[in-house]
């Protein structure tokens, strides 16, 4: 009558997936991939938590309202996050000295007092 | 007459009845003794802002008391009486009604809210009769983590609490309104009101956590001098407010949605006619809450933000005044050809829709970046804010609360002191911040208690106002108390209402309805009946 | 507008209208299901954005200072890490399993399940016991006492500031999860479930899922940031 019931089998499979994946996000880490080390672990934990979601939560079989809650709660987060670090990567975008270039790292943050300036580019200027 | 029929005021007498009660028409009174008396706590804060603005010098109140004053102010009003004021008294007793529901999906987490509301109301007003807090109600960083003496975390808890309310009200009212409605009340077939509150609760569920991480990551920093904000250690104040206005803006809609809801019934019901363009306003009210979620920083562009960020922020505040806009003109082609009947809550909702228009045109004004780089921080925006939160929000709130008052008390209360009083609020809103405005083009910046000579004159009128407005309050207040005593009958429907809280009495039984109301027409058919009035 | 036919509802179902634990304001038990787990559902949506706010604050100063945030994340113990992230994975089976155990009307194995929840909860926090106190120990806590070497001491603090922040609220969650849950086991064991009313049940566990996807995200950010030495 109310809920839908999983066979264990499903509940062992996606355990299963998530230790793999968490090996896997263990031994990638290892592996140097530049700036793609950050995605791609962050790939690997969507993918995890999706699948909690869908499988231990029930978020698949549930109603069509749950799961456009769970859509929306993610999609404002990643309104959260995406629109601030519009502002935080695009300060003084070509327009000031020092500052961003376009790639986001190194020489746009602000200077911590007292510290050795950060080491890509600063010293051009 | 015969012996007094059962309602949910007197079925149950004892103390015990009212704080352990889970009749949300219980709780929704129990709510509206304390935002009124958050509204007088304000109140008295802008009072006394208004004594010292009257004289050019800081001669009242001293330079830290004056911060204290505004912080005040602003602290009460945003989160103890804007927030809460028609979703948590309004909408907590007439939802379930209109939904032909018996209560609203959980009855015991509508009562803790209560009490959550009202323990964060208790912290707050602890932090302010010891010693008060001076940061302003956006708590800036480094000020509110650094530098501050006063008692910026007890306030941060209060309103940590307080948010928890807002988030259970907001989640009750969403199951609620998926899972509750009576037969054949389909989406399209609710009171606009209904629709309102639901985008209300969507912004409650969204943004308030977001204002929670902030204030306890704020309160840990300076308590445990964690450093997220430190600039010395190389973190970002603009980060406390890219966190601070994803909420805060959000929640001037909490405060302003589910009075426009209010206003869509009122105007229907006293034009005789359908809301114009019932799906428009329905949808609306989604796009101001999704929208509203897109345009915080239009709060922060002084504050050292990206020039393409605030222009991309400055074109999407432009485009959520597009539906507030859709609505202001659906309620206008509702009015035309209606048949106007003026009682006192259409006065109230007529006054809205002059104020909310000033309001929302000079929200397009600073909206414009470059404009908005002279006049931030200076009396216009005060003005525009109090516009829509004063002139808006509690115009809605007074237009909603007179037209449901039949309903919760069962007694009607003197029209000729309504209409009195609702002429005198709006001359005295007019003339308190009316002159703002000009103040604020001329320079005048906020938050200051001394300023030059020549700003007096308009100062003076705008103190002036605010002692008009402060006794068109108090004639409300004496006459709603007066009907309780010597208010006649009310009747179910004494405005002829179309709605499914108006079939059942008032006021209401403790389970609402006898029998299970099952609807099969649509919303606000008013055209369908002739009706006489007096 | 409402016209009010015939009773309904209520009194339609006379078993689920007289069920014990069908609450007077719903008509029917699924109704109350679909309720309570909507309402769950919302509430772990506040969580997401309470939460939210500080990944926000995390990748802000991720960006800002790689390098101080490469060098403090090597100061966290990857095998401890690792291991906790097996254990709340295996927490999550187990609690999946308990809900399961409610669902189809076995009274002990729920018990027994959520029993084993709490346990590889507790051995969690356990291990972050240790992880606390050995960065107190090295002065890693972020105040007047912090201590890091180099010039990017400075965000470091940030970072670790952002550390305990985050897997301290998420450890505050998994507290709060397991009184929780020892009230569950405790119905559990009255046998108060049945396969008709399992509710409680079934809300603890979404709880206790969230709580394993945040420490999913968790792991990665905190822990695994740049071991292979692209940017110090």
């Amino acid at each position: 009558m109310v809920g839908h019931i999983s066979p264990k089998s499903t509940y062992y499979a996606v355990f299963a997936a998530l230790m793999v994946g968490t090996a896997i996000t263990v031994a990638v880490a290892f592996v140097n991939l530049g700036s793609f080390n950050f995605p791609v672990a962050i790939g690997i934990a969507i993918t995890k938590a999706t699948l909690v979601v869908l499988f231990f939560m029930h978020a698949k079989y549930s109603s069509k309202v749950i799961k456009l809650f769970v859509g929306t709660a993610f999609f404002f987060l990643a309104i959260l996050l995406g629109m601030t670090m519009t502002d935080v990567l695009s300060r003084g975008l070509k327009t000031y000295p020092g500052g961003a270039g376009g790639s986001g790292y190194g020489e746009r943050a602000p200077r911590v007092p007292g510290a050795a300036p950060a080491a890509s580019r600063e010293g051009q200027h | 007459m015969a012996s007094t029929p059962l309602t949910y005021l007197n079925h149950e007498h004892s103390v015990a009845s009212w704080l352990l009660t889970k009749d949300h028409k219980r709780i929704g009174v129990m709510y509206l003794l304390v935002v009124t008396l958050a509204f007088f706590v304000g109140g008295l804060f802008a009072t006394l802002i208004r004594l010292e603005l009257a004289t050019p010098a800081g001669d009242l109140l001293s330079n830290d008391d004056y911060n204290k004053m505004f912080t005040m102010h602003g602290v009460v009003m945003v989160f103890f009486v804007l927030i809460p004021a028609v979703p948590a008294i309004l909408g907590n007793f007439v939802l379930p009604l209109m939904l032909g529901a018996k209560d609203v999906a959980f009855p015991k987490i509508n009562l803790l809210s209560w009490y959550v509301f009202v323990i964060g109301f208790l912290f707050t007003v602890y932090a302010m009769v010891t010693g008060g807090v001076d940061t302003g109600w956006t708590f800036y960083t480094p000020y509110s983590s650094r530098a501050s003496n006063s008692n910026v975390m007890m306030t941060g808890i209060g309103v940590f609490i307080t948010g928890f309310s807002s988030i259970l009200t907001g989640l009750n009212f969403m199951v609620t309104i998926h899972r509750m409605r009576a037969p054949g009340l389909t989406w399209f077939r609710l009171p606009l009101f209904v629709w309102a509150v639901y985008a209300t609760s969507l912004v409650q569920i969204l943004g308030t956590p977001v204002i929670a991480i902030t204030v306890l990551a704020l309160a840990i920093e300076r308590g445990l001098h964690f450093g997220i904000f430190d600039a010395a250690l190389g973190g970002d104040p603009v980060l406390f407010q890219h966190m601070f206005w994803f909420y805060s803006h959000p929640a001037v809609y909490i405060m302003i949605l589910p009075p426009m809801g209010a206003i869509s019934e009122v105007i229907a019901c006293f034009s005789r006619k359908s809301i114009f363009g019932y799906s428009f306003v329905a949808f609306s009210s989604l796009a101001i809450a999704i929208f509203g979620f897109l345009v915080w920083a239009h709060h922060m562009f002084v504050s050292g933000i990206s020039v393409y960020s605030a222009l991309v922020f400055s074109f999407l505040t432009y485009a959520v005044a597009i539906p507030s806009a859709v609505k202001t003109f659906n309620w206008t082609a509702t009015m035309y050809k209606g048949a106007i009947w003026l009682k006192a809550p259409m006065i109230w909702a007529i006054s809205f829709l002059a104020l909310f228009l000033v309001g929302g045109l000079t929200g397009l004004i600073t909206a414009a970046l470059g404009v908005d780089v002279h006049i931030h921080d200076t009396y216009f925006v005060v003005a525009h804010f109090h516009f829509i939160m004063v002139g808006g929000a509690v115009m809605g709130f007074f237009a909603g609360l007179h037209f449901w008052w039949p309903k919760i008390t069962g007694r009607m209360y003197s029209e000729i002191w309504a209409k009195v009083a609702a002429i005198v609020v709006l001359a005295g809103f007019i003339l308190t911040f009316g002159p703002q405005f000009i103040l604020g083009y001329l320079g005048m910046p906020r938050r200051y208690h001394v300023y030059p000579d020549e700003f007096q004159v308009l100062n003076v009128l705008s103190s002036a106002g605010a002692s008009i407005l402060a006794v068109g309050y108090l004639i409300v207040g004496i006459y709603l108390i007066a009907s309780l005593f010597k208010g006649e009958d009310a009747g179910a429907n004494p405005w002829h209402a179309t709605g499914l809280e108006w079939t059942t009495q008032s006021p209401p039984l403790p389970h609402n309805f006898e029998v299970q109301p099952i609807v099969t027409r649509e919303a606000y058919e008013y055209g369908t009946q002739e009706v006489t009035v007096g | 507008m409402g016209d009010a036919i015939a009773v309904r509802g209520g009194h339609g179902d006379a078993h689920a209208h007289h069920h014990p634990d069908l609450q007077h304001h719903f008509d029917t038990l699924e109704q109350q299901h679909e309720a309570a787990t909507l309402g769950m559902w919302l509430f772990l949506i506040t969580e997401v954005l309470f939460f939210g706010g500080l990944f926000l604050a995390y990748m802000l100063y991720r960006v800002w200072y790689p390098v101080a945030w490469a060098e403090a994340s090597r100061e966290l113990d990857i095998v401890l890490g690792a291991f906790n992230t097996a254990v709340l994975i295996g927490s999550s089976l187990t609690m999946a399993l308990a809900v399961r155990a409610a669902q189809t009307g076995k009274q002990r194995a729920t018990v027994v399940w959520i029993l084993l929840t709490m346990a590889l909860g507790f051995v969690f926090l356990v291990v972050k016991y240790f992880e606390y106190k050995e960065k107190f120990e090295h002065h890693h806590v972020p105040g007047p006492n912090f201590v890091f070497a180099g010039p990017e001491a400075g965000p470091a603090q940030i970072y670790f500031s952002l550390y305990f922040l985050m897997t301290g609220l998420h450890a505050t969650h998994m507290i709060i999860g397991f009184f929780i849950m020892a009230v569950i086991a405790w119905m559990a064991h009255k046998k108060r479930f049945t396969p008709e009313w399992y509710t409680p049940v079934e809300i603890t566990g979404l709880y206790w899922h969230f709580v394993d996807i945040v420490w999913i995200f968790l792991f990665p950010l905190l822990y695994l940031v740049d071991r292979a030495g692209h940017f110090a």
